[in-house]
């Protein structure tokens, strides 16, 4: 991949020369060369706000699908409710959907995500969509232009997780064409010009419904 | 089976691989897919994970498990194989899934396992070779971390001459066969077996050919991923192609 440089995330260095570990694409930053991937599993980050499916319940605790390697425990002090030890399920169940933010993830890769801060919350109805987790900036945007753009012409609440979850509610033809745009979005993730043909698209398809 | 100007019962040199077709991202619902085409053989690799290990007591603390099951159907070969694990499969996944721990960087996913799935629709001689060429393109497709993509070739002897990547009958009526896999980048050699007699003289120039071979199939890998990952420009305007692999 060059000498020279420092190897960055995604890289690994052997007898001065840099070498990629995961599939990507290679950018340069100052003296240091990085791997984007463009694939793999979503492995969390301290801080990550992302979207959970609760999957078990014990009495402190639940036990969290985050769509990551591991299930992520959700502590009964990490929410925003008093809960009384062994009361956990008149709070959340199995199935709920909740928006949480990873609060550590330590050297063995375990992880405690939390509810304790705001716009933190159980997300009721609506819809739940996966996306490759790679493509989550491209959905956001630049400082959130793509995310308003579409929040803008379906409008649909949407909350966007690092871990490729989305959550969209709003009518069935905003949200429609709000998973439209998306899928188009993870389609043409690499295209120049993007925003442009996703406002497009979204113009078109508001127009037809009016 | 082999003729006095070096040429093979299907028209090949001593040296001269079957053809390869490679693709990648062949399956929507895993992880990381692919589907390849050597010679007569044809095999379909699915990729999972990194994800939990099951059941608990298998999991390792310090790092992943890379699990490989390879499994031929029963259509593959000329008498119908009878479906499910036997002794040769086992052994087959065993000595895949050590090749390819040697490679991916376990540590980086403790407790968890990747799950590498090949099935051989078609066998005709090297399917272990040509199970483990695709299930290493799977593993770059599905963004696992790994020190480089393997290969693998076969080398032998029919007829009293070393020959390289043996067919049916070549592997039938034939002396020797030595199914070898190298970290292409380091030549370290990460699986070896061999069945037949075979002298060291004749080991070392076949091994020569066969690492020669895994390089030029390294390549093939590297490009079904390139090709896996450029935006195509059919109808859409402005497209920057990206062409960096692993």
């Amino acid at each position: 991949m060059g000498t020279g440089l420092k190897p960055g995330p995604g890289t690994f260095s052997v007898g001065g020369k840099t070498y990629a570990f995961q599939l990507g694409i290679k950018k340069v930053r100052g003296d240091h060369v990085n791997i984007i991937p463009l694939s793999g599993r979503y492995m969390p980050r301290t801080g990550d706000t992302v979207i959970g499916k609760i999957t078990d319940i014990a009495a402190s605790y639940w036990l969290v699908d985050i769509n990551a390697p591991y299930p992520a425990p959700l502590h009964a002090s990490e929410v925003p409710w008093k809960v009384d030890f062994g009361d956990t399920s008149r709070f959340l169940n199995v199935e709920d959907v909740v928006l949480l933010k990873v609060l550590s993830v330590d050297e063995a890769k375990r992880v405690q995500v939390t509810m304790k801060e705001r716009d933190l919350r159980r997300l009721r109805g609506g819809l739940i969509i996966d996306v490759s987790h790679s493509k989550v900036p491209r959905i956001i945007g630049r400082k959130g232009s793509m995310i308003g753009l579409i929040k803008k012409y379906t409008e649909c609440r949407m909350f966007v997780g690092q871990n490729g979850r989305i959550w969209l509610d709003g009518s069935m033809d905003g949200t429609y064409l709000a998973v439209k745009a998306i899928r188009r979005i993870e389609e043409d993730a690499q295209v120049l010009g993007l925003t442009e043909s996703i406002e497009v698209l979204l113009r078109e398809g508001t127009a037809k419904k009016a | 089976m082999v003729n006095d100007k070096g040429i093979r019962v299907d028209g090949r040199r001593v040296d001269e691989l079957r053809p390869i077709k490679l693709e990648a991202g062949v399956l929507n619902r895993a992880d990381g897919s692919a589907y390849i085409e050597w010679g007569e053989n044809k095999v379909l690799a699915a990729v999972y994970g990194p994800r939990e290990a099951h059941p608990r007591h298998r999991q390792d603390p310090a790092r992943a498990l890379v699990q490989c099951r390879y499994n031929m159907a029963p259509f593959s070969v000329s008498d119908r194989k009878r479906p499910g694990p036997d002794r040769r499969s086992v052994e087959i996944s065993k000595v895949i899934s050590e090749a390819f721990s040697h490679v991916v960087l376990r540590e980086q996913f403790p407790r968890a396992t990747v799950d590498v799935f090949m099935e051989v629709l078609q066998a005709n001689a090297g399917t272990r070779c040509t199970a483990l060429t695709v299930a290493a393109v799977a593993l770059a497709d599905a963004g696992i971390p790994m020190r480089d993509i393997i290969s693998s070739c076969a080398f032998g002897k029919a007829d009293g001459q070393v020959i390289l990547d043996l067919n049916k009958e070549e592997d039938n009526e034939g002396e020797a066969d030595v199914p070898i896999a190298i970290v292409p980048r380091t030549n370290e050699v990460v699986l070896m077996q061999m069945d037949g007699h075979i002298t060291k003289e004749e080991f070392d120039s076949g091994l020569k050919m066969a690492v020669d071979a895994c390089h030029r199939i390294n390549e093939m890998q590297r490009d079904a991923l390139r090709r896996r990952y450029s935006v195509t420009t059919d109808t859409r305007e402005a497209v920057k192609a990206i062409s960096e692999g692993v």
